[in-house]
């Protein structure tokens, strides 16, 4: 048990469930691959929610137009939100490339099967 | 041409003081997550039955030389069917997904969720936790349902981290499909017990494997006079189900860390004992034990039920049974096939009950009507009203 000023809270939010995680492509590769595009659309479709809801919510006020919103440039507070925003991101988005780095470190992970079978003894 | 209503928004689940406050890039991830189930329950599911039965099956048959005779050489053939491979790791990929947005949400407010938690829980002797308590290798040999830490995993101290996770993500997992506190379960077992059982009023009523205890709150609202103890095995959620509860204005329940194999209550001291989606994620040795126990803790006329996913049946096609089994081997429930194989009629007559006292039902999960509005359910609320087999016996 760690102190919650300690928490790795990026690392814990993407850890891996304990149980070898199945692969259903004939290529390995593909099913990472797969993962971290789901991941990006997830978040793509997360980015496309926002923007749309700031601007119905400015249209309807009426308070900025959109080449306003095109010449944005953020101050340096701005700017360092930004930059954590962007590694959490990351985080987020290379969530299979840690689990598979976190079975590196832990050793092989438990097989199903002879789970059920000591579940059946 | 057909138009189908999108699940509706996480914005509308149920939020109680202890329930983990989501921005609007949460609400986005889980309707995104919530979409995602959808999308491969309607659109891609569909096409991969179709490709067993156009392409798997005959071919794998023809190279057998006879029809195929189990679910094992079902996934086994299937394991090869792109469609299939599709499918899955969507499915398994969109999960793990989940698992990563309700955790990312949970531990960014964790400090003040558990100051929050501890001033509900507020020493109560209603929450009982029993830090010597041996977790069990059916919660603790793999993270069931791919959740990172399962029920028992404690970050930091007085943690609620699992319990936040698992009740903020039942929505988006499940469509919204068990209403607005998840409660689904719990709701159909207190209207079934009031429409089929209007007379019979509980006393003491146990719960196994409550987690954060969305399905007993229902019974505890429905019979306000009784007491009501419910155990599980993980602290986080006992801690966060305790809360919750609290929060909910239900104070009739006490929250109990302990293994369902031995509790060490009386003879005949129950009315009631129940259990929602628990036996799948118990083991060959526990379920019989557990169901002797519960015939010895229940007091004569009272009665025992449990929600569970539906049996197997030989019935039920071999394609069937394999895709329900897709969790036993994707979403780590290793005990999932076994305990959807077993006759759970005999094994509740082995535990001693009397053959005349068993039953089996289907029921329906109640449907919120804050989450699907009236105007949109005239007619059939297709695919929304959850199902589950109810089981269990009156002593």
């Amino acid at each position: 048990m760690s102190k919650l000023s300690e928490l790795d809270i990026l690392d814990l939010a993407g850890t891996r469930a304990k149980g070898a995680r199945p692969y259903y492509f004939s290529d390995p590769d593909s099913d990472r691959l797969l993962s971290i595009i789901m991941a990006v659309a997830m978040e793509h479709a997360v980015t496309r929610q926002r923007l749309d809801a700031l601007e119905r919510l400015i249209e309807a006020k009426g308070l900025l137009t959109r080449e306003e919103l095109e010449r944005y440039a953020p101050n340096r507070e701005a700017e360092a939100e930004r930059g954590a925003w962007t590694q959490e991101y990351i985080a987020r988005i290379l969530r299979f490339v840690q689990q598979e780095t976190e079975t590196l470190r832990d050793g092989v992970d438990v097989d199903i099967r002879s789970v059920q079978d000591e579940l059946c003894r | 041409m057909s138009k189908q209503v999108p699940p509706p928004s996480w914005r509308h689940v149920g939020r109680h003081e202890v329930f983990p406050e989501g921005g609007l890039d949460d609400t986005s991830r889980f309707d995104f997550l919530a979409g995602m189930n959808r999308h491969l329950a309607t659109r891609l599911s569909p096409r991969v039955r179709e490709s067993f039965e156009k392409r798997v099956q005959p071919r794998a048959e023809q190279a057998l030389g006879r029809p195929l005779k189990d679910r094992d050489e079902v996934r086994e053939a299937m394991a090869r069917e792109p469609i299939y491979q599709m499918w899955s790791a969507l499915r398994r990929t969109t999960m793990e997904m989940r698992q990563q947005a309700g955790r990312a949400m949970v531990l960014r407010q964790l400090g003040p969720l558990i100051e929050k938690a501890k001033s509900l829980n507020d020493g109560a002797a209603s929450l009982q936790l029993d830090p010597s308590l041996e977790v069990p290798r059916t919660a603790c040999a793999v993270d069931i349902h791919c959740m990172p830490g399962g029920y028992h995993t404690e970050l930091v101290a007085d943690d609620i981290t699992n319990g936040a996770n698992y009740d903020a993500g039942i929505f988006a997992t499940t469509g919204g499909m068990l209403g607005r506190w998840n409660d689904g379960g719990g709701q159909a077992l207190a209207q079934w017990l009031k429409q089929k059982h209007p007379d019979f009023k509980p006393r003491r009523i146990l719960d196994l494997g409550c987690t954060i205890g969305h399905n007993i709150v229902p019974l505890a609202q429905a019979f306000p006079e009784a007491e009501v103890i419910a155990i599980d095995v993980g602290a986080p959620m006992l801690r966060y189900a305790h809360a919750r509860a609290r929060a909910l204005g239900v104070h009739n329940i006490s929250f109990r860390q302990a293994n369902a194999d031995d509790l060490g209550y009386p003879d005949d001291h129950f009315d009631l004992i129940t259990s929602a989606m628990f036996w799948h994620e118990s083991s060959a040795r526990s379920m019989p034990l557990q169901l002797r126990e519960i015939h010895r803790m229940l007091t004569p006329g009272g009665l025992t039920a449990h929600l569970e996913q539906p049996q197997y049946s030989e019935n039920m096609s071999l394609y069937e049974q394999f895709i329900r089994d897709w969790d036993t081997w994707n979403n780590n429930e290793p005990f999932w096939g076994v305990m959807h194989d077993y006759d759970v009629r005999q094994l509740v007559l082995d535990a001693g009950f009397a053959a005349d006292k068993y039953f089996e039902t289907t029921v329906a999960g109640v449907v919120d009507r804050e989450v699907f509005p009236v105007a949109e359910s005239t007619g059939e609320d297709y695919g929304r009203a959850a199902l589950w087999t109810m089981f269990g016996a009156w002593k």
